[in-house]
């Protein structure tokens, strides 16, 4: 659209000013991960030091001690052991859900609908202390089989909210094509929608994924030794010795715990949008 | 072909209510099992003296909610929460309307910077608070040394951003605001792209500049969305405990202790079970708010 | 009301691709009705929103009512935009959307009441005002657009296909409404479509625009019964006219002209021709096949007939084109040239 000559160069000026403002606000805390995490000790703990230029040489002592002196891959494993199972059970209850709510309950599925919507509502942190007897009175107490028991509680809402959106924009000719052709209105479901709906499929394993790595509360209430925690609680908790901060080495864990998730998220964030909004304002 | 129609009408048309259900069934059982019954179980501990170890409970009516009551730490709780939810709310709403604005036409690296924007949203909580923690560090902070290089504090004198309470709290802030922003801005970008690209070529036409635009026109048609991002940023802070665990741990004096976070440190660390239900119960009234109003806007939206 | 103009008007979007509007120039004359006419992809909406400001040019002039408006905002040249899709404020009560052109230049607000209601009255949606676009018909909302373009005054309206969403039935109606209102009110309108039935039933003149190139700007009976080439001669009528390779020439004529030669008097070029399918449409026949000898032997062509009950498919029948009707047309650049005489054996 055209506007004068001036006012477009100082849009202009205003549009990367805003836009470098906000990254570097945004971003900063993890370039400082990716800056503490190579220098070394002697270099962070100097007050006197630029904190912004490598004073000493960079070094992979963080890195060294992150992997062979702490559990942080036995962590690791931990995170990726429960967060398949999550996903794993997370689909088969989402699944056939989410296909029921898009095509098969009419009015009172919508109610039931939004009765799962409001499950979200109800947030960890009110759950987590009668949930925490629970765990305890089923000898769950300190395995990751609670987290496995109990994060598809939220995992699951979710999920069906995505895959609604997406089965809703599958056009019913397919299964019904397929029901004329001798399957049953489940095996259409099995056979036919189900292997056209992998984007969507994939989409919520990512931010299934993502939510089991993320969650705080519940890892942190169930789950005691140090052996057996996950990312999230881990880092923060067992990388401080007494009193004292491992930075160095916290900030390295951060960051590898944080990047890859972060990517995957942002390759299916269009999907995700989509199905946050369709969900809730249906 | 005859055959095939009366196929299609036996094997089911569009509904199926006893597939529907048998479908739908094991993730509501799953649900109610582990949201309903938990939330049940919670009412219960709250009028009751349970402890963690004991295994005698007894029925104490409304005596955890008349001490809560009257416990400083339970009111400076409430008030965190207020203050931490509007707060960050505020500051959100702001930050992401001037943001999506900004990235709402295509530019070069446009790609990339969405990825660093995100980076607060997607990290898991704890971790990008234990990241603020060093930035926010009482001896090694990197803002403290910048403060000081620009002279503006002489050396070891800056201040102490999580060690005291004022501070404290506007750290809390910056934090949550800081994680929200991402999740906000990415929801109302949504919310902008989907209004059809001539209304604000009409507005242009008809004369209206880039604020008349902005606020009569634009804001307007997104406010389901809009009211989305806010209705959800509450949930995500009001509810929130780890920012605070992370950071402050509730200190220094308690000072930024909020209720999740203080239900945390009497129902688990102080094995009360019971104070801690009850704390976390009072809750349910900003949620049951909240929903009735998520509600309305769905209903609102099927509306139209 | 004022004159557009625009010199060498170009647009280019990709660097060193083929612009989208090249070296355009025109002029409209006060109050005309002008039609730009062309295929998808012609350029003609975006002549039109360089015009409404909504695109900057890469090189050329604009100027409205004489002065050069090429740096000035859409808010700035005083002219009025309908949009395909009427863009309605769907937040906005149909008083609030007439009325917001007017908010937004910060017209005092006393005023604003007579002005909506005087638009209203001039397209009969006084009724609507408290009604919200949703609730309304597509006629009613085009009603609503023009309202909203009128309430200003303009110097120019703009319309950008604003037919091409509503159903067939409706679009005769509504096009008859545009005609009307344009009568009642007299600005200059430049109306961009694909139809060309549309542009020969409202326009004063038309402009036949293809890849970004202005073809022919005459009146309808010009631009019809005087193609300047043979994409404007293709373009208009239904069906297109019949062409065929003649020697060094293009020789074509309309399907309408395409009859039994019993019916043709006077100097006329005879066809053999079989018949190959026949359509009935009611009013009129269409008739289709391959002539039969001579150098056209072998050419589909088609014929337009008030009557075809004499004909049958596989039948040959000779048929004629009176003399004066056929175009000619240069073999390499396609434009029109005076009649020649052909050996049509």
């Amino acid at each position: 659209m055209q506007t004068s000559l001036s006012g477009h160069a100082l849009r202009k000026i205003v549009h990367v000013l805003v836009i470098t403002v906000f990254t570097v606000a945004l971003a900063f805390p993890f370039y400082w991960m990716v800056v503490t995490s190579f220098k070394q000790n002697v270099d962070l703990y100097t007050m006197e030091n630029n904190p912004f230029v490598f004073n000493a040489k960079p070094t992979l002592d963080h890195l060294t001690f992150l992997f062979t002196q702490t559990r942080f891959l036995r962590w690791l494993g931990n995170t990726t052991f429960v967060g398949v199972a999550v996903v794993a059970i997370t689909l088969v209850f989402a699944l056939p859900a989410a296909y029921s709510l898009a095509r098969l309950s009419g009015r009172w599925g919508e109610r039931v609908g939004i009765g799962i919507f409001l499950t979200y509502l109800v947030p960890p942190t009110l759950l987590f202390i009668p949930l925490s007897r629970v765990i305890a009175y089923l000898g769950l107490q300190d395995s990751l089989w609670a987290l496995i028991l109990v994060y598809p509680s939220f995992t699951v809402p979710f999920s069906i909210w995505l895959l609604m959106g997406f089965f809703k924009a599958i056009p019913r000719e397919l299964e019904d094509a397929a029901m004329v052709d001798g399957l049953t209105r489940f095996g259409a479901f099995v056979k036919m929608v189900i292997p056209i709906s992998t984007s969507g499929i994939l989409t919520v394993v990512i931010f299934t994924f993502t939510l089991v790595t993320q969650e705080f509360v519940y890892a942190l209430t169930f789950l005691s030794s140090e052996a057996n925690q996950m990312i999230g609680t881990g880092i923060p908790i067992f990388l401080v010795r007494g009193d004292v901060y491992y930075w160095g080495a916290l900030m390295a864990a951060c960051l590898i715990a944080s990047l890859p998730i972060a990517f995957l998220y942002n390759l299916f964030l269009d999907r995700f949008i989509a199905g946050f909004t369709v969900g809730a304002v249906k | 072909m005859a055959v095939a129609r009366a196929g299609i009408a036996s094997i089911g048309a569009a509904h199926s209510p006893v597939l529907g259900a048998a479908m739908l069934a094991p993730a509501v059982l799953y649900i109610l099992l582990l949201v309903a019954g938990p939330f049940l179980l919670a009412i219960f501990y709250a009028f009751s003296d349970a402890r963690i170890g004991n295994t005698q409970l007894h029925f104490v009516g409304l005596e955890n909610f008349r001490s809560i009551l009257q416990s400083p730490s339970f009111r400076i709780a409430v008030r965190n929460s207020f203050i931490f939810t509007i707060g960050s709310q505020i500051v959100v709403i702001i930050a992401s309307s001037i943001l999506a604005i900004a990235l709402e036409k295509p530019f070069r690296g446009r790609g990339t910077l969405r990825f660093l924007m995100l980076l607060p949203w997607v990290a898991p909580i704890a971790l990008g608070a234990i990241g603020w923690k060093w930035i926010l560090d009482s001896i090694y902070s990197v803002i403290s040394w910048v403060l000081v290089a620009l002279h503006l504090y002489k050396p070891f004198s800056a201040p102490m951003w999580l060690g005291e309470p004022q501070l404290a709290i506007a750290s809390v802030l910056l934090v949550h605001s800081w994680r929200l922003i991402p999740f906000s801005t990415v929801i109302l970008l949504a919310g902008r792209t989907a209004i059809p690209k001539d209304i604000p070529e009409a507005a242009a036409v008809d004369g209206a500049g880039f604020w008349r635009t902005e606020f009569l026109i634009l804001v307007p048609m997104m406010m389901p969305i809009i009211s989305v991002a806010v209705l959800f940023g509450i949930i995500f802070t009001f509810t929130d405990m780890t920012v605070v665990y992370i950071l402050t741990a509730g200190g220094p004096f308690d000072s930024t202790q909020v209720l999740p976070s203080l239900a945390f440190t009497l129902g688990i660390q102080g094995s009360d079970l019971a104070a801690g239900a009850a704390i976390s119960l009072t809750l349910v009234p900003l949620l049951v708010i909240i929903a009735y109003l998520m509600l309305r806007l769905a209903h609102r939206a099927e509306v139209t | 009301m004022a004159v557009v103009e625009t010199r060498d008007l170009t647009k280019v979007f990709k660097e060193g691709g083929l612009g989208a509007v090249n070296s355009v120039n025109l002029e409209t004359r006060e109050g005309e009705f002008l039609v730009f006419l062309g295929p998808s992809g012609s350029g003609k909406t975006t002549l039109l929103r360089m015009i409404a400001g909504l695109e900057a040019p890469t090189s050329g002039d604009i100027l409205i009512g004489g002065r050069v408006v090429n740096d000035l905002s859409p808010r700035e040249r005083r002219i009025a935009m309908v949009f395909q899709s009427y863009a309605l404020y769907p937040h906005l009560s149909v008083y609030k959307n007439i009325a917001f052109p007017l908010k937004a230049q910060k017209v005092r607000k006393e005023l604003h009441k007579g002005k909506v209601e005087w638009a209203a009255a001039l397209l009969g949606i006084g009724a609507l005002l408290e009604r919200k676009p949703r609730e309304l018909s597509g006629g009613e909302r085009q009603r609503v657009a023009l309202a909203r373009a009128i309430v200003r005054e303009p110097a120019v309206f703009l319309l950008d296909e604003p037919l091409s969403n509503l159903d067939a039935k409706l679009r005769a109606s509504a096009r008859e409404e545009l005609e009307r209102f344009h009568r009642r009110v007299g600005t200059t309108t430049i109306y961009v479509t694909h139809d060309q039935v549309e542009a020969m039933a409202m326009g004063d003149r038309v402009l036949v625009l293809n890849k970004g190139v202005v073809h022919q700007l005459g009146t309808p009976a010009e631009v019809y019964d005087n193609p300047a080439d043979t994409f404007v001669a293709t373009f208009l009528g239904s069906p297109a006219m019949n062409l065929a390779e003649l020697a060094e020439l293009i020789v074509g004529f309309r399907p309408e002209h395409l009859r039994p030669r019993s019916s043709v008097t006077g100097e006329a070029v005879s066809l053999r021709f079989k018949v190959e399918n026949i359509e009935y449409l009611g009013a009129e026949w269409i008739v289709s096949g391959t002539v039969v000898g001579g150098k056209l032997g072998g050419k589909k062509v088609f014929s337009r007939l008030t009557s075809a009950q004499d004909l049958a498919l596989e039948g040959t029948y000779d048929f004629a084109v009176p003399q004066r009707e056929l175009k000619f047309f240069d073999r390499s650049t396609e434009k029109r040239i005076e009649p020649r005489a052909v050996s049509w054996q």
